[in-house]
């Protein structure tokens, strides 16, 4: 049994490596790549601080740098909100976006951005994240109320697209009316970008998301309890009602956050996990929780290079790719799981 | 022929039992959203006791046990453990003391059976849950004891349900729990492991002084592995209908009457159930003893053909079985040798059957049923 165990951790190590080495190589792709390259010297000498084109450290520092820091943060972000979901109501298919959580973000943000711009106001991180955070939790309650409601997960899913096609179609009508300048940066955000990201941004962002991610690590062990179901879970001391507060909170948050700066973005909560417990085959939440966070850069991170490359200068929404890659994975769970026998 | 007792009238109150103050359940109502479905039970057992609760189907022995593992409020009284309201116990400190075995199915994702067992750990391990040396060990020990070893490795969700059964009797092991409450554990489990979980439970109250409280189905097994049994009889409320030793609950035509056997009937002696006998005049004499009968007359019920045995001691093996199942029915007192009366009354009745069959070998006929085997082949009625 032993070899079984060391085999297991080799399997975890090679996973987390494989991990490191893609985020490592996006990143420096994601740096490099785009309308004008940077050749890999000039990223070198940047980083030592020696001679670089004036032009290739513009480009570098103001934009491609915090937007590749903001894909890596969010998509952590999510990546681990959707981990959080799937936990919380049991079902493999559960992430933010599909359950209406981020578009009741979208629609909160894009409320409170109009309101304050037509009161003439600037609108900084952190009043983003709250409005982000309100409308996040109105529409996980009505998620929470549907689930008492409805048997199978395939109906509460259907539920979730519906809060999430309404809040869509109110911001939309919202946006559309809506007739300032301004507002054109709204539009493009409501699609889901990473693009306009600032470093003020990227600091509150990577500050928001490290502390609720270390909070998310150290609920590592009721997670574990919490997947032989609520009634074991109370038997082995765990506080379940505490418990599923803090899980609805904190999924909600980190989909919030996410929304706030880039707008919905599809499929990274539900696939890659999914894709996680694949790699790493197991659901042991103290190897999950980092796995899931770093996946889920190492996925926003490629599609968001996807994005921004492939129809270059023509620049495609974030959630066009994660859907691209991401909606496979749903299907492929769907369909092992009908293999499975249920 | 059905044995008729004369319960007393159903008087609809709990009644209360006690052999210790170790485990309490106090003036207990129990039920769903204020609605009681058990009223007033006030039992105590001693520390390692083992407590089964037994009713039919729906009586609310689930809803009992759900109360004491904290999934349902009690609509009042208190649950003692140890003297104390376990209410005011620390949650981490009562999952030291207690652990359950529901039957709720649970399909984790992606855990090992080992991961499983392993959770059992979890009130004794720090706050990331990382198990030490000390607790592999109680683990892989708990997984032996109930044979599921072979199993660690294998996914949860891909083993059959009388092994998940088995790994989750590990799991409520490795818990090290003074107290463990098992809701139908023998469900899913062939006769094999049905002995084997029994036996490990009565071990682990014998040995470590662990207490068990219960419920199952199988009458028999309730009777022989419980030191303490309490009946639950469904009604609105329903009530505790007796609550003491296997002898004391299984007095002869008690499961008939608490079970509302309409068909067939249970031997309180020895856990036997009968299908209902053929009635009519009996077609066939079966002379037996000794237990050789038994198996005969579960055939003849089985062609459904009604038949007549004797002459059989009171005492015999063979008598409960054919009181359950023959039309009629020869028999003496036991330790009694049949006289003359016995025999001509059994003379009588061969009269009127078609046949007589004899399950016992020549040597081992008594005079008395030496006597019915001639008289049948006098007659030409011997098969």
């Amino acid at each position: 049994m032993s070899t079984m165990a060391a085999k297991r951790r080799a399997r975890w190590t090679a996973g987390f490596v494989f991990l490191a080495i893609a985020l490592v190589v996006l990143l420096i792709l994601s740096i490099c790549l785009g309308s004008v390259r940077i050749p890999l010297e000039d990223l070198f000498a940047l980083f030592t601080g020696g001679e670089a084109s004036a032009l290739a450290k513009n480009i570098v520092v103001t934009t491609r740098a915090p937007r590749a820091l903001a894909a890596i943060i969010l998509g952590g972000a999510l990546a681990l909100a959707g981990y959080l979901l799937q936990t919380f109501f049991h079902n493999p298919i559960a992430g933010p976006f599909v359950l209406g959580i981020s578009s009741g973000a979208k629609l909160a943000v894009s409320v409170v951005m109009i309101l304050f711009l037509s009161w003439g106001l600037t609108v900084n991180s952190f009043t983003m994240i709250l409005a982000a955070f309100a409308g996040a939790m109105v529409s996980m309650a009505f998620v929470l109320w549907l689930s008492n409601h409805v048997q199978g997960m395939g109906m509460l899913i259907v539920g979730g697209v519906m809060i999430g096609y309404i809040c869509s179609a109110i911001t939309e009508f919202i946006v559309t009316f809506a007739d300032d300048a301004d507002i054109a940066n709204l539009h493009y955000w409501s699609q889901g970008s990473f693009s306009g990201i600032t470093w003020d941004n990227v600091w509150v962002m990577l500050i928001v998301v490290a502390v609720t991610t270390v909070f998310v690590f150290l609920l590592s062990k009721p997670i574990g309890a919490f997947q032989l179901g609520e009634n074991y879970a109370a038997s082995l001391g765990v506080n379940v009602k505490r418990f599923r507060v803090l899980l609805v909170l904190l999924s909600s948050f980190l989909a919030a956050t996410v929304t706030a700066f880039a707008g919905p973005i599809s499929f990274v909560g539900i696939a890659v996990p999914q894709l996680m417990k694949g790699l790493f085959k197991t659901a042991k939440p103290l190897l999950m929780v980092p796995a899931c966070f770093v996946g889920g850069s190492v996925f926003c991170l490629f599609c968001d290079l996807l994005a921004r490359i492939v129809f270059a200068p023509t620049e495609l929404s974030i959630s066009v790719v994660t859907a691209v890659f991401g909606a496979p994975v749903v299907i492929a769970v769907l369909i092992r799981r009908k293999r499975g026998g249920e | 022929m059905t044995v008729q007792t004369a319960l007393p009238n159903q008087e609809r109150h709990s009644v209360s039992g006690f052999s210790g103050d170790y485990f309490c359940l106090d003036h207990l109502n129990v039920g769903y959203e204020g609605t009681v479905v058990i009223e007033d039970v006030n039992i105590g057992i001693a520390q390692g006791e083992i407590l089964t609760l037994i009713g039919p189907n729906g009586a609310g022995k689930s809803t009992i046990l759900k109360t004491i593992t904290r999934q349902l409020e009690p609509i009042s009284g208190v649950v003692r453990f140890n003297g104390v309201d376990w209410t005011t116990i620390e949650r981490h400190k009562l999952a030291q003391m207690i652990s359950v075995l529901l039957t709720e199915r649970i399909r984790p994702e992606l855990m090992t059976c080992e991961d499983v067992v392993a959770m059992g750990r979890y009130p004794y391990t720090g706050s990331l849950g990382v198990l030490q040396p000390e607790d592999q060990k109680i683990v892989d020990e708990a997984m032996e004891l109930v044979h599921v070893s072979e199993l660690a490795e294998k996914d949860f969700s891909a083993i059959s349900d009388g092994q998940r059964q088995r790994v989750m009797l590990a799991r409520a092991i490795c818990q090290q729990p003074d107290l463990m409450i098992l809701d139908e554990p023998t469900s899913f489990l062939d006769v094999r492991y049905k002995l084997e979980l029994l036996n490990i439970l009565q071990k682990m109250s014998r040995e470590r002084g662990m207490t068990v409280v219960m419920s199952l189905h199988e009458l028999d097994l309730a009777e022989r592995v419980s030191d303490r049994i309490m009946t639950v009889r469904p009604g609105r409320p329903g009530v505790i209908d007796r609550f003491g030793t296997s002898e004391e609950i299984f007095t002869p035509g008690y499961i008939d009457d608490l079970y509302g056997l309409t068909v067939g009937s249970y031997d309180e002696s020895s856990g036997r159930v009968e299908l209902p006998a053929i009635t009519g005049d009996p077609r066939v004499f079966v002379v037996c003893g000794g237990g050789t009968g038994t198996l005969v007359f579960r055939r003849l019920q089985r062609e459904g053909t009604p038949f007549a045995a004797g002459i059989l001691t009171e005492n015999d093996t063979d008598y409960p079985v054919a009181a359950s199942l023959a039309a009629e029915l020869v028999a003496v007192p036991a330790f009694q040798v049949p006289g003359n009366e016995a025999v001509q009354q059994a003379q009588a009745v061969i009269d009127r059957c078609e046949r007589v069959t004899c399950t016992l070998g020549e040597d081992r006929l008594t005079p008395s049923l030496r006597a019915l085997v001639d008289y049948a082949k006098d007659k030409g009625k011997l098969a």
